[in-house]
């Protein structure tokens, strides 16, 4: 009874103090003190109520012993990380990007191509290309090789699909100007062309960061090495070590907002020019 | 794959303004489509050989290259199955078994498809409710914009399909079988576009429109039924297409874990654990199929919605 009202209390503080901060004008403080409070109330909520109504941990682990077994097994986690994101999800991604992008460039040359290949590669990103993965697996070994295709064969088609879109943003007075400086196919492609895909590559890229990891993850259920978090979540669940599997659930978050906030932060450096990052703080 | 930005990608090719679009498009359309085809018999033919090589040597025979294609692309466990195997093993699991009278057999592939689309759709309409409750929260309560905003999008860079095992084992040991989990799974990746689609659509009414309607003396109730509502559709019906696609996503992910019983992805896993390449893509192409009608079918709602409505 007593971690349940303080779990009640722990809400009607943190609402009470978000709704006050809410009314004052809005700063760069109060933009990101407000969710932090949010965040924090609800983990304080979820300590007490395992504890309140005694849930057992195989079904839902306290913050507090996730927090315990997240600096116990560091190296478990740490292995895991290096299989997972530094050899799958990233060798993957880099390869899918860098020659989705190759691609769009070639298929760029050729306008009767690029008619075609827009409806269809906006089709393929609908499905549920994750169902490739068993089949990759089979392909390509239980290591990280499997992996890295997965994830190569999910980001190619937004990367693809919004690079081609992206070199179709400059208007025929922007391309007639270069022509007046004679400037060529790849100067014009260099210097007026891609800058202006910028945006749409770039969305494809923070698309990606997120598929890879899916990507990563997903493929090892259907195979793997004795590491990888995909493997040790679905061990661990077995197991019913669920502490461990939220442990990588942590480590999986926190991997997947800093990797979509990296490219981000590029985004930000690299086209701080464009209308849509100007104005923002 | 559930961020804002892959709205553009994905209502290109569903969207209404496009279909004249792709009718001008249909040569190049089928060009890309059938160069596909050819690049998937050769692809074929280059991954099986080795196999087909293997197995004459072992006869003691050898092959002529009309042979080695012939065998390439009629192998019974083929690294990558030709087209047409694919097409017939659909045929056998659906169309065949329909015609004798065993549409719902567990052989089916259409018995397969209705168990994935049951908890797909499930998850789909518990997500777009969802995530139409927290859009209606988000617009009108300001605290709530500020606090639960940025954890909607920091939610989907967690892979949350990741912990689609765990998910499934837990609501099984707290007694809930069956749909529903993996309906939760569906509409934890379906409520983000919906939500983020949802707050842009409700907010889209402009300054002048909203005085408009105060100068009527419109209440609350009625400004939001008259008015943010009804300007909110078009951006609605955008975000179901992407919700539904990724409640599919979800629900074939959620039935790898519960061991291969039911289900499209159950036919990936099983077919993954016997080698039967044949099986695991005739339930590739079964799912996309099912996303394809499914995001087709939402469509065609948003057009005659919309129609109505006198906004197309």
């Amino acid at each position: 009874m007593f971690w349940l009202s303080l779990a009640l209390a722990t809400w009607a503080i943190g609402w009470i103090i978000n709704v006050r901060l809410s009314r004052r004008p809005k700063t760069r403080l109060t933009g990101l003190l407000i969710p932090v409070i949010f965040g924090l109330t609800l983990i304080a909520i979820w300590e007490c109520v395992v504890h309140g109504l005694d849930i057992s941990k195989v079904l839902l682990p306290a913050p507090s012993l996730i927090a315990a077994t997240f600096a116990k097994s560091t190296h478990i986690l740490w292995q895991d990380f290096v299989q997972t994101v530094l050899k799958g999800a990233l060798s993957g991604y880099i390869i899918g990007c860098g020659s989705a992008f190759l691609m769009a460039i070639a298929v760029d040359r050729f306008p009767f191509l690029r008619q075609g290949l827009l409806p269809v590669g906006n089709f393929v990103a609908a499905l549920p290309i994750i169902g490739m993965a068993p089949i990759l697996v089979m392909w390509f070994g239980f290591d990280w090789q499997s992996k890295a295709a997965v994830v190569v064969v999910m980001v190619f088609f937004p990367m693809l699909v919004n690079t081609v879109q992206g070199l179709q943003d400059t208007d025929t007075m922007q391309r007639d100007l270069m022509r007046t400086y004679a400037a060529g196919y790849w100067k014009t492609l260099l210097k007026l062309r891609l800058p202006a895909a910028m945006p749409f590559i770039f969305n494809g890229l923070k698309i990606g960061t997120t598929l890879a990891l899916i990507g990563a993850i997903v493929a090892e259920f259907f195979g793997s090495p004795i590491k990888g978090m995909g493997f040790r979540i679905s061990t661990s669940v077995g197991q019913l070590a669920m502490d461990l599997v939220w442990a990588e659930i942590v480590v999986a978050a926190i991997v997947g907002s800093s990797f979509y906030g990296a490219v981000a932060l590029l985004e930000k450096t690299m086209t701080f020019w464009h209308p849509s990052q100007r104005g923002r703080t | 794959m559930l961020h804002p930005e892959y709205n553009a990608a994905i209502e290109y090719f569903w969207n209404i303004e496009n279909r004249g679009h792709l009718m001008r498009n249909a040569g190049p359309i089928l060009t890309v489509v059938a160069g596909i085809f050819v690049l998937w018999y050769l692809g074929a033919i280059a991954l099986n050989a080795g196999w087909a090589w293997d197995k004459a040597e072992r006869a003691g025979v050898t092959l002529s290259a009309s042979e080695l294609v012939a065998d390439t692309w009629s192998q019974k466990k083929p690294k990558l199955p030709a087209p047409h195997q694919v097409g017939a093993e659909i045929w056998k699991t659906t169309g065949a078994m329909v015609a004798k009278g065993r549409s719902f057999s567990k052989r089916s592939l259409f018995y397969h498809s209705w168990v994935t689309f049951s908890s797909t759709i499930l998850g789909f309409l518990l997500g777009t409710g969802l995530g139409i409750a927290l859009a209606v929260g988000i617009v009108y309560n300001r605290t709530m914009d500020m606090s639960v905003m940025p954890w909607v999008i920091a939610s989907q860079t967690i892979p949350i399909l990741a912990i689609a095992p765990m998910i499934i084992v837990v609501l099984n040991a707290v007694g809930i079988s069956g749909l529903l989990p993996k309906a939760i799974i569906s509409m934890y990746l379906s409520f983000f576009p919906v939500v983020v689609g949802m707050v842009k659509g409700l907010r889209s009414p402009s300054q002048m429109q909203l005085d408009q309607m105060r100068t009527w003396n419109a209440g609350p109730a009625q400004l939001f039924w008259r008015l943010r509502l009804p300007s909110s559709m078009p951006y609605l019906f955008t975000s179901l297409k992407i919700a539904m696609a990724a409640s599919l996503v979800g629900a074939i992910v959620g039935e790898l874990p519960t061991g291969a019983v039911a289900g499209l992805g159950a036919r990936l896993l099983g077919g993954s654990y016997y080698g039967q390449t044949i099986q695991i893509w005739s339930a590739l192409i079964m799912a996309a199929t099912l996303a394809a009608t499914l995001v087709g079918i939402i469509g065609l709602i948003q057009r005659m919605t919309l129609k109505r409505m006198g906004m197309s």
